[in-house]
């Protein structure tokens, strides 16, 4: 009954016959017996279970770190896996040998997907700064070392690694060279090409009962064992829903691009140049890797950060069933807590972004527990088209605050043909608290997250005009 | 070195329980518990369940053959819950299948029935309606009463401090392995193998010396498998002698943050009295524990907390009372620094709070109060070699204090919405259990025919490197290369009533057990060598390999050696047992000598609030610490740096939130947030003290696991001095941790 699943794990060939909702990592562990990938927690938050996934295309075969744990089986089809053990050779590559040296691994449990996640970051990241290189390891959490000694370990990885590498015309064989990766990578891309074609997945048919799934970031950790058994129609390998590309006065975004997609979007940043930055504060490596648009939307979670951004840049989404298409502006699309503009069958198909003649002064702000790989307890979007002083048109969204990511709507008109000034922004933020309606959980009390928004609408004028507004008088 | 664990690590070579998979016939059991903190129940039914796909047997109370107890201080815990529930997540029945899925799948099929019974979450309601674990305990130093009356300056105030998740990334698991005539080995992920090995034989009703229980290493513990490893292993026992098939038990994240227990909350009232000086004359406190529904290890704890209620200060007159208070909780536990860290954050709020009073910084009158040599704590102990001036002053000079204050001052001077902090934090922590009888260890050490060498002991290696340290003792006492050593499994077969790995004390208490009997086996092998050598065995010694004679080395290596010494028939294992001498306590007085020694320290906290958004920032922390002569540095360094972050999270971070009803809404990872490498600061800086050999332990060390996680402590008092930076006059909080909702709630509301 299962679909097999055709791919390369390390150095091996390797046809899972399980159903093609299995985690990657179920099939890692207990069909494999690799035990180095570790289970940590299901829901992507602690990284030890991350393996490398190198996933063929035009630009040759990129390797990204992802959490096998949120990982459908199906999903690898025609791509190389590689877990600790396919990183390993006779002795320590310099990324291992830089954690026994400096003492960055106590317990030991979480230090083979840090290894990975870091051999990823050597495989892809363009400059090698040690700034970046944590980033890379935002989402591994260790208990043990207070990560001071993992610091330490990371410069003296890139001491030993950066000199070879980092101008290398081709990093994969300056990596091979250095120790950082076995020989075999080397042949991989003409294996890949050899692999006979994957079934069932890539037909245009889908069997009816199939879960719709994008990145599966979330719903692994919703439906996780009910998933294993089940049939995936998988966006991601769908013609299309992973590019970004222009048209006319708008970027248009396929539902299955990725958080990462979207950061290292040329198209993106030269409209939204801030843009990349802010999308850091979404999750971490691991799981931006595999977080897409489309997904973060369609979960409907009142406090997506995605969501939010995209509000605030008056985007709209493209919805599909078969050959029938309709877009509907985002504000619209959240009915109410978790139900969506979203007709049977209807999928998410792409989200476009309007391009304005004079830019967008966009800002992002987001507070959770932890600064980093963390949901917010609130976040605030806000973009603004400019007429010389005065604010021509304004989207303002914020979420936790309602059971919907928020689009503020009377705040935003209220800002229309205002300029700048402590009256206007004052007044804005009391309109912003009229349309909210926050509720007590474990992100804060309602009342805590009233202040909050408040704080963080202020924070967004504060930051895009500078020496506007007097400091001391917060509200 | 090569074969120390680090190496492996990096590799994933090393295998944790749930990486064990060659047993064949191996079974997944799964564990149904309350989803009620407080019940009776009603009907238990597991006949359905025992019907689904896979089933092969499900287990509740009444399956149990021996005694239903797991209670290893106080009987007062059962295995599987009986007539009555007491916590949300307290284990009901065992559902055991042919994988983890199916056995978690069978445990919807069981019928339960609860009557729902009124719960009491809150420690000072449980102390107000007698729910008490023990009775209170107090100690007394001078005359309280009498000092506080003639003090004048006193502050008074409550102090609340929240529970902490041990969040070690490995979650808890065991299998048990039926063997024949009726024996079991247990491979569990515990810092107590004989503790669990003495459960399971009360729980299957047979002797301990049919139970055999193993550790390879643990995935991080930190306390929380000191006593909480022990139901899972039992509940695999339990099955896998039932069944006759090799049983595996692990945890899930979310069951384990669920099921199992984490530092103890504790809520404090204190008095502080000083003079114009600022000397502290008096300190009365009152702390309500919140135990939980068992008793667990709290009794141990709280006891800890009394002797750690001054932390580093000399105070002439204390009154410090522990009620432990049972409430419908999972039964809290060990956690680095077993009740200190609670005792220590109070008396650091009252100083803080003092100093407000008399508009002196705290660190003056930290420094005026810091103990001396000789002073006497509560507990009757006297200080003894006592560093706590040193690491004070060693601090505050080498880490630049007065330009750091001046820093500090420019900075909030220049920024209306940014402040910084600074704080200081002593610390002085006492080792040994303080459960006497404990204070013992084991060791066995086989040199084989071939000149090889394995050690055994009773320490438990969970990441705090406490095998590479047992093996340095080794190879110093042996005199041969490291790579001739190998360290065994820690296994109740090969050393028999092992004190848990806890207190600290792993590496002094077996790392002396090895020092002793590796000295015993190389009296007998000097002998060997005297007879060959025609020498007297007081002339020889060995080092590097080779036996040498007056200093000089002679031709007769290790192995020769070895080899010599089997042909003669002389023993070549040896096994030796130790207890820590000349400590005692006396719980009728509450006086006695209950530490072998204290270890001291010092730390600079600085702290960044964002005043806009809420936030904060722990930027830095530098500390001297007193670590005697370290076997290891970089392992102690790492311990320190460790225990700090953890110490930060608690304070700052983690933040364990309950429902109405007492079950556990921050039960995932995703909302319960630990730190990660941007939360840590990005600057910690450990200086040990130099010559501050000890000669109360192993090699001359001093313990390292729990006392730095008190320096942790100072990120709290840091961010105080930050938010009093932002908002003069208020009241501040005294109620760890000090969340971002805390900080703008403070700074927002009237």
């Amino acid at each position: 009954m299962a679909v097999e699943t055709v791919f390369i794990l390390n150095d091996r060939e390797v046809r899972a016959a399980l159903p093609t909702g299995t985690a990657l990592v179920d099939f890692i562990r207990d069909d494999q017996r690799l035990t180095g990938t570790r289970v940590g927690c299901r829901e992507g938050d602690c990284g030890a279970c991350t393996v490398l996934l190198g996933t063929p295309g035009a630009q040759g075969l990129r390797y990204r770190a992802v959490a096998s744990c949120l990982f459908p089986l199906a999903d690898a089809a025609g791509c190389h896996v590689v877990t600790i053990e396919g990183l390993n050779n006779a002795g320590l590559t310099p990324v291992q040998q830089a954690f026994v040296s400096e003492g960055a691994s106590q317990c030991g449990f979480c230090t083979p997907g840090i290894v990975v996640s870091l051999t990823a970051f050597l495989l892809e990241d363009a400059g090698l700064d040690l700034d970046d290189a944590v980033t890379a390891i935002e989402g591994n959490i260790c208990r043990c070392t207070g990560y001071t000694a993992i610091r330490r370990a990371l410069e003296r990885m890139l001491q030993e690694v950066r000199p070879q590498a980092a101008v290398a015309p081709d990093r994969l064989a300056a990596l091979i060279a250095a120790g950082v990766i076995p020989a075999y990578f080397a042949a991989i891309p003409a294996r890949l090409k050899a692999l006979p074609a994957t079934g069932a997945d890539k037909s245009a048919k889908q069997p009816k009962d199939a879960v719709v799934m994008a990145g599966g970031t979330d719903l692994y950790v919703q439906r996780g064992p009910e998933l294993a058994g089940r049939k995936l129609d998988l966006m991601s390998r769908r013609e299309g829903f992973a590019a970004i590309w222009p048209e006319a006065d708008r970027i248009l975004i396929g539902a299955a691009a990725t958080v990462s997609d979207l950061m290292e979007s040329r198209l993106l940043a030269a409209a939204f140049p801030p843009l990349a930055g802010f999308l850091r504060q979404v999750s971490a490596t691991q799981v931006r890797n595999r977080a897409t648009v489309g997904g973060n939307i369609v979960n409907a979670s009142p406090i997506g950060d995605l969501s939010v951004i995209l509000l605030a840049l008056d985007a709209a989404i493209g919805l599909r069933r078969e050959a029938l298409t309709r877009e509907r502006k985002l504000s619209e699309f959240f009915l109410d807590y978790k139900k969506l503009d979203l007709r049977p069958g209807e999928v998410a198909a792409w989200v476009s972004v309007p391009l304005r003649r004079d830019g967008v002064r966009l800002h992002f702000e987001k507070v959770a527990r932890r600064r980093r790989q963390d949901i917010a307890s609130v976040n605030s979007a806000i973009g603004l088209e400019m007429d010389g002083e005065r604010i021509a048109a304004a989207h303002v969204s914020a979420g936790g605050v309602a059971p919907v990511p928020l689009y503020l709507r009377r705040a935003s008109a209220f800002l229309a043909g205002r300029k700048v000034t402590a009256e206007t922004v004052r007044e804005f933020i009391a309109v912003a608290g009229s349309e909210i309606a926050p509720i007590s959980d474990v992100r804060g009390a309602a009342a805590y997250k009233r202040a909050l928004l408040r704080r963080l609408l202020f924070a967004h004028f504060l930051e895009l005009f500078p020496g506007r507004l007097p400091a001391g008088d917060l509200p | 070195m090569k074969e120390n664990d680090v190496f492996f690590h990096p590799r994933g070579e090393t295998l944790f329980v749930d990486d064990l998979g060659d047993f064949s016939g191996l079974l997944h059991a799964a564990v149904l518990v309350s989803p009620l903190a407080h019940g009776r129940i009603l009907e238990l039914d597991t006949a359905a369940a025992a019907r689904q796909p896979g089933v092969a047997g499900v287990f509740s109370a009444r399956d149990i053959p021996g005694e239903n107890q797991i209670g290893g201080i106080i009987a007062d815990e059962p295995l599987l819950a009986d007539g009555e529930v007491h916590f949300a997540g307290q284990p009901v029945a065992v559902a055991v299948a042919g994988t983890p899925r199916q056995a978690r799948r069978a445990l919807a099929a069981v019928r339960m029935e609860i009557e729902e019974l009124p719960a009491v979450l809150d420690p000072r309601q449980a102390a107000a309606q007698g729910l008490l674990i023990a009775p209170p305990r107090t100690f007394v130093l001078g005359d309280v009463d009498r000092a506080l009356a003639k003090c004048p300056v006193v502050v008074a105030g409550r102090v609340e401090s929240g529970g902490q998740e041990h969040l070690y990334l490995e979650p808890q698991a065991a299998v048990a392995i039926p063997g024949e005539k009726d024996t079991l080995r247990v491979i569990s992920a515990t810092q107590s193998p004989s503790g669990v090995q003495r459960a399971i034989a009360r729980v299957l009703g047979m002797p301990m010396s049919r139970v055999a229980v193993e550790v390879f290493r643990l995935g991080g513990a930190f306390g929380g498998k000191e006593d909480q490893a022990t139901p899972w292993a039992a509940l695999a026992a339990l099955a896998a002698r039932a069944l006759r098939r090799p049983v595996k038990l692990a945890l899930e994240r979310r069951e384990d943050m669920r099921f199992t227990g984490k530092r103890h909350p504790y809520s404090s009232d204190f008095r502080i009295g000083l003079d114009d000086a600022g000397k502290i004359q008096a300190f009365e406190v009152t702390y309500y524990q919140n135990a939980g529904a068992a008793a667990d290890l709290s009794t141990s704890i709280l006891e800890r907390t009394l002797f750690h209620a001054t932390n580093s200060y000399h105070v002439p007159n204390v009154r410090a009372t522990g009620y432990s208070c049972r409430t419908h909780l999972p039964p809290f536990t060990a956690f680095r620094g077993f009740g200190a860290p609670q005792a220590m954050f109070v008396i650091e709020s009252a100083l803080f709070q003092a100093a407000e009073k008399m508009g002196l910084d705290p660190a003056r009158l930290q420094e005026l109060n810091l103990l001396s040599e000789g002073d006497e704590f509560p507990y009757g102990q006297r200080a003894k070699a006592c560093r706590a001036q040193r690491c004070f002053a060693e601090a505050v000079s080498s880490f630049g204090l007065r330009e750091a204050r001046e820093r500090v001052r420019r900075y909030n001077d220049d920024n209306v919405l940014s402040k910084k902090g600074l704080t200081l934090m002593p610390v002085c922590f006492g080792i040994s259990f303080t459960s006497t009888f404990l204070n013992q260890a084991g060791a066995l050490v086989h040199a084989y025919a071939d000149g090889s060498v394995a050690v055994s002991t009773g320490a438990v290696e969970m990441g705090q490197g406490v095998n590479g340290k047992i093996l340095l003792v080794a190879g110093r006492t042996l005199g041969i290369a490291q790579n001739r050593l190998r360290m065994d499994s820690t296994c109740t077969r090969r050393v028999a009533n092992t004190s848990p790995t806890a207190a600290s004390t792993g590496a002094d208490l077996n790392g002396k057990a090895v020092e002793l009997a590796c000295m015993e086996l190389r009296r007998r092998l000097l002998q060997v060598a005297a007879g060959k050598l025609d020498a007297a065995p007081e002339e020889l010694d060995i080092r590097a390999d080779f036996v040498r004679r007056s200093g000089a080395r002679t031709e007769l290596g290790w192995e020769e050696l070895v080899r010599t010494a089997y042909l003669q028939r002389v023993s070549l294992s040896s096994q030796v047992h130790y207890a820590t001498p000349g400590i005692h306590f006396d719980r009728a007085k509450e006086k006695g000598e209950p530490f072998a020694y204290h270890v001291y320290g010092a730390a600079l906290v600085e702290a960044t609030v964002d005043g806009l958004r809420g936030t904060a920032a722990i930027d830095s922390v530098q500390a001297v610490h007193d670590n005697g002569t370290s076997i290891n540095p970089l392992v102690d360094r790492g311990q320190v740096e460790g225990a700090i972050v953890q110490g930060i999270g608690w304070v700052t971070l983690e933040e364990l939130l309950y429902s109405e009803k007492g079950t556990l809404l921050t039960d995932t990872l995703s909302t319960y947030k630990v730190p990660d490498i941007r939360t840590a600061p990005e600057r910690i800086e450990v200086r040990f003290l130099a010559d501050a050999a000890n000669p109360a332990a192993i090699l001359n060390s001093k313990a390292v696991g729990e006392p730095p996680l008190m320096y942790g402590i100072g990120a709290y008092f840091a961010l105080l001095a930050a938010l009093r930076a932002l908002r003069p006059g208020k009241a501040l909080p005294f109620s760890a941790p000090l969340t971002h909702e805390k900080i703008l709630t403070w700074l927002t509301e009237e």
